[in-house]
């Protein structure tokens, strides 16, 4: 009679890097690269916005015919929204788990108290919910127009950022998240690297740079396009 | 040198617990910081109190045993083991703090004693080899690459004291779970075990209670043994490809 060697199932695949806290962050870790990404095209599709508003509008109109014929009117659009709404979600939600395991690990702190890691370690998730609250924000702003100020004319992007970059408090809410970006992908693209085994010690400086440009660019690109309304540049 | 020394005392597991103040007078600076609470404790018995309760055995930084937060600082504010700390670290008329390693996988047991069994049963679950029992084999008979071996040996160094844990504001065992990993999963004599070592090891690590990693970078700054943040993502590493390769090794 044969014997019984193995009688106990492992889990799948995806239970076991779901389930395990170094799997989980590489589901932060890749989710949190794939908007990295895309933020770095929005961010130069951006500054489209210098060369004028047929330049501009042209480029959102762009976005909605690409991939087309092989792609109907605006799937190409569809398809980055679904991969993102995927992304922040599941970055979301392995962030919050990981957090209320890691609160739950250290559940007393010690009297004597120093200053602890960096500010931008520090702040990964405030300044992650500050994010979250920042996209909700903006898609009804400028994609649903649901907040916009002033009438909101779908098809006509230049109009509409003007408008939002015209009021106080859409300047105020749009630097304050992108100043939290720029902190959040300092300390998360490097990171990241780390989560997903590329980190090393001869590797360390040249990552920490990285980081550093990364973040730099992306803050420094986004904030341009309002100070540049606020100062009369672009009208 | 007289110091006011402010420690956590603590009756049992299950007693609440809190910081205490005693004054100590004549310690020399170069006793070490283990010597320095032996004076206090010979004073506390001799009146005929509770002496303060707190881990050592080899004192001379090679065991792991000594684990103590002084300051807010694992270990105390040098890089090496409490048992290695020398009191002119510190200066006449200071007040100290000292306290336990505080994480949940880690219960205080009494006053700056801490059960860390959780390290053992982390050791346990893929921390050794498979070697054939008798003689031991000709050393030369496995060649081990320079480098392989430099950073076997790098990691080998951890002593179990737990003081990345204790420095972990998540309470994670990342640092020394990644330095075993390591140490193993280098060497041809760990490749037998190369994916489910680290596997186990880091689902242990997970069922203990331990936090996750959001590479502060706390643990390396405060390993007496300089095991480097890096070794993390190398374990990171392993892990990823141990859960690719899961169904080759039958798991
Ligand atoms: C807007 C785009 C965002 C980008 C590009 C981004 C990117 C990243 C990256 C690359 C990491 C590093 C993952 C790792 O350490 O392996 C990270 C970490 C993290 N993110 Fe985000 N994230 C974004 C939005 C958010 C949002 C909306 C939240 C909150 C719900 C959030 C919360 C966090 C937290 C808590 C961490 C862990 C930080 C740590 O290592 O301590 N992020 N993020
Ligand atoms: S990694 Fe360093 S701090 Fe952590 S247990 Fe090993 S020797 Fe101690
Ligand atoms: S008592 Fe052995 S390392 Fe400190």
């Amino acid at each position: 009679m044969a014997l019984a060697t193995r009688t106990d199932r492992k889990p799948s695949l995806t239970r076991t890097v779901w389930d395990s806290t170094v799997g989980k962050k590489a589901v932060m870790a890749v989710s949190g690269l794939i908007m990295l990404t895309y933020l770095a095209v929005h961010m130069f599709g951006n500054l489209k916005i210098f060369f004028g508003a047929g330049d501009f509008n042209g480029y959102a109109h762009w976005l909605r015919t690409v991939g087309e014929p092989f792609l109907h009117y605006e799937w190409a659009l569809w398809i980055i929204r679904v991969v993102l709404v995927a992304a922040v979600v599941a970055h979301a939600v392995s962030a919050y788990q990981l957090s209320r395991r890691d609160i739950r690990a250290r559940p007393s702190q010690y009297v004597h108290r120093r200053p602890r890691a960096s500010y931008a370690t520090r702040t990964m998730r405030w300044g992650g919910v500050i994010l979250g609250l920042f996209i909700v924000w903006h898609v009804l702003d400028l994609t649903t127009g649901t907040v916009h100020p002033g009438g909101f004319q779908s098809g006509h992007p230049y109009q509409n950022v003007i408008d939002t970059f015209s009021t106080w408090y859409g300047n105020t809410i749009y630097i304050v998240a992108m100043l939290a970006l720029g902190l959040h992908v300092q300390h998360g693209f490097w990171s990241a690297a780390q989560t997903l085994g590329a980190g090393s010690a001869a590797r360390d400086r040249i990552l920490k740079t990285l980081a550093n440009v990364l973040a730099l660019v992306l803050t420094l690109g986004f904030i341009s396009v309002p100070v540049a309304v606020m100062t009369g540049v672009v009208s | 040198m007289k110091l006011t020394l402010r420690v956590w005392r603590q009756q049992n597991a299950d007693a609440d617990g809190a910081m205490s103040t005693y004054e100590v007078d004549g310690i020399s600076a170069d006793m070490s910081f283990l010597e320095m609470l032996d004076t206090l404790n010979e004073e506390l018995i001799l009146g005929g109190e509770d002496p303060v309760a707190f881990d050592h055995d080899c004192r001379e930084g090679i065991c792991g045993a000594c684990s103590l937060v002084i300051n807010g600082d694992a270990h105390g504010p040098e890089r090496t083991t409490t048992c290695q700390l020398h009191m002119r670290a510190f200066r006449d008329g200071d007040t100290i703090d000292v306290e336990p390693w505080r994480a949940a996988a880690f219960p205080v047991v009494k006053d700056l004693v801490v059960d860390r069994s959780a390290f053992d049963r982390i050791i346990q679950a893929g921390g050794y080899i498979s070697a054939p029992t008798g003689a031991a084999p000709e050393a030369h008979a496995t060649p081990v690459p320079k480098p392989d071996a430099d950073f076997a040996f790098e990691h080998a160094e951890c002593i179990g004291c737990g003081a990345c844990v204790a420095a972990c504001p998540n309470g994670s065992a990342m640092l020394f779970t990644s330095a075993k990993v390591n140490h193993l999963n280098v060497l041809p004599q760990g490749a037998p075990e190369r994916e489910t070592r680290v596997l186990d090891m880091v689902g242990q690590m997970d069922a203990e209670g331990f936090g996750g990693c959001t590479l502060t970078g706390e643990c390396a700054t405060a390993c007496p043994k300089g095991i480097p943040l890096p070794s993390i993502a190398a374990m990171n590493k392993e892990w990823l490809r141990a859960t690719r390769k899961a169904k080759k090794v039958g798991r």
